[in-house]
């Protein structure tokens, strides 16, 4: 848990809280959170239900109000390209917009033109083999599908780090795996910065280059943990031992504030 | 019991039905009871003809169904049609007030073919002596032609009127949609002026213009009443939008007006439309009621107007009008719906 080394991180989260005001006086939903992730790293958040990792990525993403403390995206190089792009756990891709149209959309506010645009939202679509459901429409296809879509928006606007709210979480097991599996893939020839939240340990081991656990409400980081196995990750990696290990560690804690969490909620 | 016993015994208790139903009504029309025992006799009847339905129904074979289900939704008022004809001309309907079809059928062409002297109108203009009226008064002629129309006059009303409240009413439905301020502010307002009948605040309406007479006041009736519908449709439309797309929307860089044009609009669209439907009834009811009340013309003005003279024929064939007006401004709505939402197909 080093964050005094030399290059800027990209993400920086210092002292932030959210508080919430409701009628039954004030909630605490995230405490003294601090974390760093670097450029091209991926960071992955676990904890139990509630515990306000998704509050935490919506704040990293403007679209949550901040209590107190800063969250700060270090702009690269480049002038105009978007500091973040969220991938939502429900999808959230337009149903009255075509898959390519879903997939432009961000160019699309930034006013590319439209030639421009399509043949971005093309080539991505092509790269996850959706290039012939191009016109269709979101009800027309499946939800592995919609999900690849919505990846692949957030991937075509290119933004400075892209953040992915429990995206494979409404998935069945296996569309899960091949959607990992697809995930390391891209990730590999795009190495961008990742945060990604999960509710699933395995999912968080196999992904992240760190895992960060969080305490049940109000979240808190309880340990960040950093995961040496080995990279180009697949399916495979989880059959390590060394997987099993890490999972075993993190389990140990996480486990103990899902009983909390279950606990608070009686 | 297998699938071949089942038909025999559908065969079977569909001719029985048949039988006891030509025999109940049979047996009431020889006895000359049918006219005292109508409805009871109607209601039993009607039953009876849902049992044969079904049973018919479950010998259709799959490829078939498809005309099945039309030929019951077609063929039931046809059905009706046919009734109300046989029992006119046998005199179990009384064909004074309850003229046959035939005969408004007759009626319906006379209004259409005939220019009425006295109030100086037709039911379509007469289209038929547009190149007369062109030759010898140019456009103006033509114009003064089409303005002895009762169809034309009824349906500029209700478009003039649809388009004038529609518009606004979306908007302003949007601005309450996403506004809590203004929605706090409007909603108890626009709640209490929907539930008042349109017709009961015509008599002011008359009043804030200079020709309480004209088609000013009918026209903005018809918006008002347009208009309360769609602010409240499309404000309950905006607030269904599922607010992760707002948020989307939000974090890929739109501003508020992309937002509007390419989340909020097209999120509300299929409740804009669902009230679109009701307010077009609505603009329905309201310009017939006003044209029953206070017009020289329109096929509301018609309708009444055979009514205050005596000619129940011609008063249906008004009825038929307002009806034939209607689907036509339901297909034109579809047309439009369809057109605006893709995604839906």
């Amino acid at each position: 848990m080093n964050t005094e080394t030399t290059p800027a991180p990209k993400i920086r989260a210092r002292a932030v809280y959210k508080t919430y005001d409701t009628a039954s006086g004030p909630t605490a939903a995230v405490q003294d959170f601090n974390l760093d992730v670097a450029d091209g790293e991926f960071v992955a958040i676990v904890g139990p239900s509630g515990c306000g990792k998704s509050t935490f990525l919506r704040m990293v993403a403007g679209l949550e109000g901040i209590s107190s403390g800063s969250i700060t995206i270090t702009p690269g190089p480049e002038k105009d390209r978007p500091s973040n792009s969220v991938v939502f756990q429900e999808y959230a891709i337009f149903p009255w917009k075509t898959v390519i149209e879903n997939v432009a959309f961000g160019l699309q506010m930034r006013g590319i033109p439209a030639r421009e645009r399509l043949e971005v939202a093309r080539s991505w679509l092509d790269r996850v083999g959706l290039a012939k459901f191009a016109d269709y429409y979101p009800h027309q296809i499946s939800g592995g599908m919609k999900q690849r879509v919505s990846i692949v928006r957030a991937l075509a606007n290119d933004p400075e780090v892209l953040l992915m709210d429990e995206p494979l979480g409404a998935l069945d097991a296996q569309t899960r795996v091949v959607l990992q599996e697809e995930l390391l893939r891209i990730w590999e020839e795009t190495r961008k910065t990742v945060l990604y939240i999960t509710h699933s340990l395995e999912e968080a081991v196999l992904l992240g280059d760190r895992v960060v656990l969080m305490s049940a409400q109000p979240g808190r980081i309880l340990e960040i943990y950093d995961i040496g196995l080995p990279r180009p990750r697949s399916f495979g990696t989880t059959t390590l031992p060394e997987f099993a290990e890490y999972r075993a560690m993190i389990w140990d804690k996480l486990s103990a504030e899902v009983t909390r969490a279950m606990e608070m909620q009686k | 019991m297998t699938e071949q016993a089942k038909a025999a015994d559908h065969h079977r208790m569909i001719w029985a039905l048949a039988g006891a139903l030509v025999l109940l009504n049979g047996a009431l029309v020889l006895g000359g009871l049918w006219r005292d025992w109508a409805w009871p006799a109607v209601a039993v009847s009607f039953v009876m003809l849902v049992l044969i339905c079904e049973r018919v129904g479950r010998l259709v074979p799959a490829r078939l169904r498809g005309l099945y289900e039309r030929a019951l939704a077609l063929g039931f008022p046809l059905l009706i049609l046919v009734l109300w004809q046989i029992g006119g001309t046998f005199g179990l309907i009384n064909p004074i007030w309850f003229p046959p079809p035939s005969q408004i059928g007759k009626a319906l062409w006379d209004v259409t073919v005939n220019f009425d002297r006295f109030s100086e109108t037709s039911l379509l203009g007469r289209p038929w002596l547009i190149p007369q009226a062109w030759s010898e008064g140019g456009l103006q002629g033509v114009g003064a032609l089409l303005g002895e129309s009762h169809l034309l006059a009824t349906v500029l009303r209700v478009l003039a009127g649809f388009v004038l409240g529609a518009v606004p009413g979306i908007l302003v439905g949007v601005v309450m949609g996403v506004n809590q301020t203004v929605r706090l502010m409007l909603d108890t307002t626009l709640s209490a002026i929907y539930v008042l009948p349109k017709i009961a605040i015509f008599p002011i309406v008359m009043l804030m213009f200079a020709d309480p007479f004209g088609e000013g006041p009918k026209i903005v009736v018809v918006a008002l009443a347009v208009f309360i519908l769609m602010a409240i449709n499309t404000m309950a439309g905006v607030r269904q939008i599922d607010p992760v797309y707002l948020m989307a929307g939000r974090n890929y860089g739109a501003g508020p007006w992309q937002l509007l044009r390419h989340v909020i609009l097209p999120g509300a669209m299929p409740v804009i439309f669902a009230g679109l439907r009701i307010a077009l009834g609505t603009a329905m009811i309201v310009i017939i009621s006003v044209e029953f009340l206070r017009a020289k013309q329109g096929v509301g003005y018609m309708t009444y107007y055979y009514w205050e003279v005596l000619v129940p024929e011609k008063m249906y064939a008004g009825l038929v009008v307002v009806m034939a007006m209607g689907v036509g401004f339901t297909a034109a709505l579809h047309w439009l719906q369809k057109r605006l939402m893709p995604w839906t197909r």
